[in-house]
């Protein structure tokens, strides 16, 4: 059995997969059972300023986009930080923590943007015996509109100073969290590592409406005949997140900054590809809330058996393997040339892949008569929509052409050696070998 | 026990009468809107797809399903209707496990095809429970068009017609309009008096007088139509049985499954239809199976249906086939009937084993007090002056018969199968070729 243990900026768990600062770690009761489900570590929904507790609408504060049989695959929520006393909810940290010593226990954060505040109230969560803390610059609805959240993320300067103040009132692992909702992820990110923090996790959830009640004509989720826009996440925000995990990893200003892989985790499969980019551990949100806490056991045993196949011992050791091959398109290798391939065997004759080529650009599929498709070499651009489409698994493949085989297409054979675009001759910018 | 020289009295009521309730409940029951939804999803939206060329209305099945899937009931029934205005009995009648189903990718994928046939029929329910029609009248044209048959091709042709703006006069020989959709269909694949609710629902649009028992060379004759209407189209069906041709094949209880078929369809209590304990049927069509299945469900103790030729050869699908065993309906091929027993009331009959049709002289027999014949139906009294192919009516490509201004569709004519389905294609065809002649002579 592959060992899951993690060690993530100094925080240790039993397992790379921590609930994420949400709905599910509002409350000891939750989170206790969270942990006897076998999660490795919580990061508490977001600790607000003491005083009068947050209050959050009272219709509906989830709207989804679903795919077949009511699947979830979008989530968006109005849901504020937490609507409880800042009290109660140390109290039950501390009493969590000293139940389970060996999870992971990471406070969020969130209070306005003076330094007073945030030099009050993080010495005082320490007190709970908490093994770290996660600022929240990342909620993009509500909190933002009062100078907190996704308005601290979107501007780097705030990001690290504030991370700056609390890496001065705290000897604990700092660990920034970051708002999507910006244009390039390397800048919260550096800024982050220049104010000190010790990890960043990513991404919060992105701005989105999630859909439109045609009878009411407003968005959901609507209160009251109106709606506002939610932050989105699940399944479907998982690309964008990857990218963004991948980019700090593989950029030199912030590589090797310890990474908190957060969009859409839902599986193993979608942990261990963040772990692959360069993340560290991963947190949960939406599978957890969809499908309840049972499923960390299918993510850990999951990870475990694929690690074992692999024959990787450790967490650590996943970590970043896929981050040297994500590269700059520019340096792709466009001497590398696939075509289709349909495996007539496996082929149900939909024809969704002759109409999705015919109707796409390239009209590289024939059809006969008899509902028989094959690909046209001469035609073939290899762009896999055709796989991408195809209902039946592994039925259409990209073959790679050997160098020396002609490609029918260009009427060239294909050259052994690599090229890029730096190099091709149409690049006007292209450096000559020669 | 039967005895020589007594008529035996087939008994009713083998059942009680909440097992007759569940017996002949819905075959295939409503989708609700989720598992329609569900359903619809499963459906690839294949290019030219393999479904719609099977279809003998060709509808264009993935725009339907897809209609369903955007929640669209009723742009999804219009989809429907456009092609088979019949869509809601053809949902429930259609071997579709030979047709659309049978064609469908999924089927050749994980031999679970879409269920092309029930979401039709969620489609078409939600549409005829809607209070409006689906279609309204063309300008009206000045001419008319009498229809012989109000079965599914009469039906299709006098919609067709009257939506295109002519006066349309349906002639149908029977106390009720349906023809074989009111009296030759499984009680259990049209419940809830659909085949009348439906031609109700199809009358909505105007334009269409029924005239119910007045029969062809009976009350009227085509030349009559001739002068009282631009056009005559001839649905009739298929109006008598074949016979097996044996001695003794007129003792009691020796029937013709459709007269069974239509006795239990128009009867509103199910306790009242008498079956026989030990039945026979004959015959390997669709009709022989809805005669062995419904004995079997009105509490008959043995039903077996012998049939001539082999499995392979059986008319019936093998999906009917299995639910006919898996009502407990023996099922033997190969064997064909030589002798009907009895001295008033039949008791046992006697056939001969068959090898590839021919004798193989081993006969056994078959306890029996109730036999069903179902070997198929013919055109005896037809039309005169129309010209035959074969023993149906003649029709060339356009539905037109060998007589000016006739058009025949559905059963009674030598061309396409003799399906629901089929007889709705050509009504359609036929209307649309009426109309065009109609208008072309200005």
């Amino acid at each position: 059995m592959a060992d899951l243990t993690s060690s993530f900026c100094g925080i240790s768990s039993p397992n790379p997969f921590w609930l994420a600062s949400a709905p599910p770690t509002d409350k000891e009761y939750n989170v206790r059972r969270a942990f006897e489900a076998g999660w490795g570590g919580v990061v508490w929904k977001t600790l607000g300023s003491e005083g009068p507790p947050i209050v959050n609408v009272n219709g509906p504060r989830y709207g989804a986009i679903w795919g077949a049989d009511r699947r979830l695959l979008g989530l968006n929520n109005i849901e504020l930080i937490t609507d409880r006393s800042l009290e109660i909810n140390l109290e039950e940290m501390a009493r969590i923590k000293k139940d389970f010593p060996d999870r992971a226990l990471v406070a969020s954060v969130m209070v306005p943007c003076e330094e007073q505040h945030w030099k009050e109230i993080v010495p005082r969560i320490a007190e709970t015996g908490v093994d770290g803390f996660e600022l929240n610059f990342g909620c993009p609805h509500g909190m933002s509109e009062r100078g907190m959240g996704s308005a601290v993320g979107q501007v780097p300067e705030y990001i690290e100073m504030v991370t700056r103040w609390c890496k001065e009132s705290t000897d604990l692992p700092v660990i920034v969290k970051l708002t999507p909702n910006i244009t390039n992820i390397i800048y919260p990110a550096t800024a982050a590592k220049e104010g000190g923090a010790d990890a960043v996790s990513l991404i919060n959830t992105i701005s989105s409406i999630v859909s439109v009640d045609l009878d009411d004509m407003a968005p959901n989720p609507t209160i009251d005949g109106k709606g506002t826009a939610g932050g989105y996440c699940g399944p479907a925000v998982k690309p964008i997140a990857l990218n963004m995990v991948a980019q700090i990893a593989r950029t030199p200003e912030t590589h090797g900054l310890p990474i908190s892989g957060i969009g859409g985790v839902t599986t193993w499969r979608d942990a261990a590809e963040f772990l692959a980019l360069g993340a560290g551990n991963v947190q949960v949100c939406t599978a957890a809330m969809t499908y309840g806490f049972g499923i960390i056991k299918e993510m850990t045993a999951g990870l475990s058996s694929w690690m074992d196949e692999k024959g990787y011992n450790s967490v650590d050791e996943i970590v970043g393997r896929a981050v040297p091959n994500v590269t700059d398109w520019q340096y792709l290798n466009l001497n590398y040339t696939t075509k289709a391939r349909i495996d007539q065997d496996s082929c149900i004759s939909c024809g969704r892949c002759y109409a999705a080529c015919e109707d796409t650009s390239h009209q590289a599929i024939a059809m006969s008569a008899d509902r028989v498709f094959t690909v046209k070499d001469d035609e073939c651009v290899a762009c896999n929509m055709c796989v991408n489409v195809c209902p039946v698994e592994n039925c259409i493949t990209m073959e790679q052409l050997s160098p020396g085989d002609l490609d029918e297409r260009t009427g060239n054979r294909v050259a052994a050696e690599y090229g890029n675009w730096t190099q091709h001759p149409n690049n006007p910018m292209a450096k000559a070998a020669e | 026990m039967a005895s020589s020289g007594q008529v035996e009295q087939l008994e009713s009521g083998r059942v009680t009468k909440e097992q007759l309730d569940a017996n002949f409940s819905d075959l295939h029951p409503e989708f609700d809107s989720h598992e329609a939804a569900v359903a619809a999803d499963r459906c690839y939206f294949c290019y030219d797809a393999p479904c719609v060329t099977a279809c003998p209305t060709s509808i264009d099945i993935p725009l339907f399903i897809r209609q369903i899937a955007t929640d669209m009931p009723l742009a999804s029934a219009k989809t429907i209707f456009d092609q088979n205005i019949l869509g809601g009995m053809c949902a429930r009648v259609c071997p579709t496990e030979t047709l659309c189903e049978e064609a469908c990718v999924r089927e050749a994928a994980e031999g679970k095809p879409v269920e092309i046939g029930r979401l039709q029929r969620y489609a078409t329910d939600v549409s005829m429970r809607s209070e409006e029609h689906p279609y309204t009248r063309a300008k009206t044209t000045g001419k008319s068009v009498a229809i012989v048959g109000a079965g599914p091709a009469g039906l299709a042709a006098a919609h067709r017609l009257a939506m295109l703006g002519h006066e349309v006069d349906i002639f149908d020989a029977g106390v009720k309009p349906g023809g074989l959709n009111e009296f030759g269909i499984a009680a259990y694949k049209a419940t809830d008096n659909f085949a009348q609710e439906e031609v109700e629902w199809l009358l909505k649009i105007g334009g269409i007088k029924l005239h119910s028992g007045k029969a062809l060379g009976k009350d009227f004759t085509l030349e009559d139509l001739s002068k009282s209407h631009n056009a005559t189209f001839i649905g009739i069906g298929l109006d008598s049985v074949r016979k097996l041709s044996l001695d003794k094949e007129n003792l009691s209880n020796v029937e013709n499954a459709v007269d069974f078929i239509a006795r239990l369809r128009q009867s509103s209590d199910f306790s009242k239809v008498p079956v026989g304990s030990n039945v026979v049927v004959i015959g390997g069509g669709m009709t022989a199976i809805d005669a062995a299945v419904q004995s079997k469900l009105l509490g008959a103790e043995e039903v077996t249906l012998v049939y001539r030729g082999s499995q392979k050869k059986m008319p019936a699908s093998q999906y009917e086939q299995e639910i006919a065993k898996s009502k407990g309906v023996r099922i033997i091929f190969n064997a064909k009937p030589v002798s009907i027993e009895g001295s008033t009331s039949v008791e046992h009959i006697e056939f001969e084993q068959t090898e590839n049709g021919s004798a193989a002289n081993k006969n056994f027999s078959v306890k029996t007090d109730h036999v069903l014949k179902a070997i198929g139906q013919l055109l005896t009294d037809e039309p005169q002056n129309l010209e035959l192919e074969g023993s149906k009516i003649k029709v060339n490509a356009l539905f037109e018969t060998s007589v000016k201004n006739v058009w025949a569709g559905g059963d009674c004519v030598s061309a396409g199968d003799d399906l629901t389905v089929t007889a709705v294609a050509q009504g359609r065809d036929a209307a649309e070729n009426i109309h065009s002649k109609l208008m072309g002579e200005g």
